[in-house]
């Protein structure tokens, strides 16, 4: 890609973020960035900041200081709603999905479509619109599920994980945060995840992971960028780096920088 | 009944690629089933149970099959079956409500006070009952949703606090000189058909409806399932949680009022041990005190189970006692039951 710099403000950017729990400074000044379509993966050693980074992305927890703009514009998240409304959407590790109900009710959840007319005065669901918008876009993401109304205790970790993801692709219209998302997973129920996330990129999704899995990282990601010690030390193109690239810069031995322009 | 397993997610995930489409023109009944698979198999079990039993005691006793003695088994129920269905929206946000019968009492003797001292209309006191029971629920909800307070914790207290009040209003005493007229809820008729099950029906069919189709009503599984995920949907969930206390409240306000009516007097003492019907009617039902899960239909047919189990021990002349001990071995089974599947579906996992 050769766009022209500056032309296209990154749709997600944190700049100089810094974050404190009493003494302890687990982020100091922190940049980070994804531009539109882009898989950026974020690597770094337990205790580089990497969780506490994406909290603050996400609107978990705020920031001390430093500034985040969506799109170039600054924003402040003071809850997750705020930043879900700002269109970043966020999978944690312990996926946050309501066992008990169907796939189609957790993929719209809390987002609920009402029926039209009275009903919908009356706070009645219109649950076959949302059956089928929940099979339409699980279908487009390619996530295969038994059916829409299976409730998601029934299904594999492969298939909650899916779902999870796709709850988060679904709605973001900017940017989904991956936490981990296939640390729990076999081999086969990984790939399907990581369709999951390639699907939404050719969708023009802007998708974050946070990975400790080097081969997949270099795998999946147009790009990586390395915390440690509370700050971004290295930036790389996925395709221009090494697994041993990626450990010398998770533990200090290389600090690289490049201008954003040889990045993209 | 349409009861198919679900595809075993232990097998190879592969196994899921030549599925069926995610969604046809499957009939909506059966998307409806497998939204609540497990509770349908509780209430299903729940429901062969109380066939057979009902069977049995057609045969074993001439005197059971008859409209007197089912309008009788039906008016019994349904001050248990009311507040039963507030137990059963507590139980699927993973609370639990204790102060159930105090808080009946509580209603059941302002709602006679209120008649006798005040002149107030049967219906007026009714409004007043359900209005106690409602305030009494938002000191539960306030206590759980806001102080976070367990739920066993914050209703054992209005369970102790709400008797204590019934005492000091009425010093222990019964209020009776009651107009007949306060007999129409509990002991009325319309159109023949015993007014307390009229109201049964109406409380119950509402409160299904609430639940399955509204959007409160999936909050409702969803905080029980998991509060935190339903937080992080962007669920008011405090406000929601409250709401259910006291909609709960509401309804066990309305049960003690029937509860009064049908012995035409308030009573300080009722109620006594009637959360434990209530829960067990849930439970055997196939509500889930791990929260999510649960349906008015099977809370419906629990509290019938244990009402025809001790209205057919009296047509046997079986010892009122071992009614509790029967009751007590339904409850068993029923929560070991819930508990079986739990595990089989987290081995999934």
């Amino acid at each position: 890609m050769s766009t022209v710099e500056g032309a296209d403000p990154p749709v997600l950017e944190a700049r100089g973020i810094v974050k404190r729990f009493g003494h302890v400074e687990a982020l100091r000044g922190a940049d980070f960035a994804v531009h539109r379509g882009e898989v950026v993966a974020l690597i770094g050693d337990n205790g580089a900041g990497k969780s506490t980074l994406i909290k603050v992305l996400s609107g978990a927890q705020p920031h001390d200081e430093g500034e985040i703009l969506i799109g170039g514009r600054p924003e402040r998240f003071s809850s997750p709603v705020d930043a879900r409304r700002a269109g970043v959407e966020t999978v944690y590790q312990d996926l946050a999905v309501a066992d008990d109900l169907s796939v189609a009710a957790n993929l719209y959840l809390g987002r609920e479509i009402m029926l039209g007319g009275l009903g919908g005065l009356l706070g009645l669901l219109d649950k076959r619109a949302m059956r089928r918008g929940a099979a339409e876009a699980l279908e487009q993401l390619g996530v295969r599920i038994p059916r829409v109304t299976t409730p998601i205790a029934m299904l594999s970790g492969g298939q909650r994980q899916s779902v999870a993801v796709a709850r988060a692709v679904i709605w973001a219209t900017s940017v989904v945060i991956l936490d981990e998302p296939t640390a729990a997973l076999g081999v086969v129920q990984t790939q399907r995840v990581l369709e999951v996330v390639d699907r939404a990129r050719d969708a023009g999704m802007s998708v974050v992971l946070v990975s400790h899995n080097m081969p997949q990282v270099l795998e999946i990601a147009d790009r990586v960028e390395v915390m440690r010690l509370g700050r971004r030390t290295a930036r790389f193109r996925a395709a221009d780096a090494t697994t041993d690239d990626l450990v010398a810069a998770m533990t200090g031995a290389l600090v690289t920088e490049p201008e954003d322009a040889d990045l993209r | 009944m349409p009861m198919r397993r679900p595809p075993r997610s232990d097998r190879p995930d592969t196994a899921a690629t030549g599925i069926e489409p995610a969604l046809g023109t499957r009939d909506r009944l059966h998307a409806r089933l497998q939204e609540h698979l497990a509770s349908a198999v509780s209430e299903f079990t729940a429901a062969t149970a109380l066939v057979v039993l009902v069977i049995a005691l057609s045969f074993a006793s001439p005197n059971f099959l008859t409209a007197d003695n089912l309008f009788n088994i039906g008016s019994q129920t349904a001050v248990i079956a009311i507040i039963a269905v507030a137990q059963t929206m507590v139980i699927i946000t993973k609370g639990i409500d204790l102060s159930v019968g105090s808080v009946a009492a509580l209603a059941g003797v302002v709602g006679a006070i209120v008649v006798r001292d005040l002149g107030f209309s049967v219906w007026e006191a009714t409004v007043v009952a359900i209005a106690v029971g409602a305030a009494a629920g938002l000191a539960n909800g306030l206590l759980v949703a806001g102080a976070r307070l367990p739920p066993f914790i914050a209703t054992l207290g209005m369970m102790s606090a709400g008797r204590g009040l019934v005492f000091i209003i009425t010093g222990a005493v019964g209020v009776y000189s009651l107009p007949e007229s306060f007999q129409l809820l509990g002991n009325g008729q319309i159109a023949g058909i015993p007014f307390a099950i009229v109201i049964t029906a109406i409380v119950a069919v509402s409160a299904a409806f609430m639940l399955s189709q509204s959007r409160f009503g999936q909050y409702v599984y969803a905080m029980g399932s998991n509060m935190e995920a339903a937080r992080r949907s962007g669920i008011a969930v405090r406000r929601n949680l409250t709401a259910v206390y006291v909609l709960a409240g509401a309804l066990v306000g309305l049960g003690g009022m029937v509860a009064a009516s049908r012995v035409n007097s308030g009573q300080p003492n009722y109620g006594i041990g009637l959360e434990l019907d209530v829960i067990a009617a849930a439970v055997i039902g196939g509500a889930s005190l791990f929260g999510g899960q649960g349906r008015i239909a099977g809370t419906l047919i629990g509290a019938f189970l244990i009402a025809v189990v001790r209205n057919g021990s009296v047509l046997l002349g079986i010892n009122i006692h071992y009614q509790q001990v029967i009751v007590g071995l339904i409850i068993w089974a029923a929560v070991y039951f819930d508990q079986y599947r739990r595990r089989r579906l987290e081995a999934r996992g």
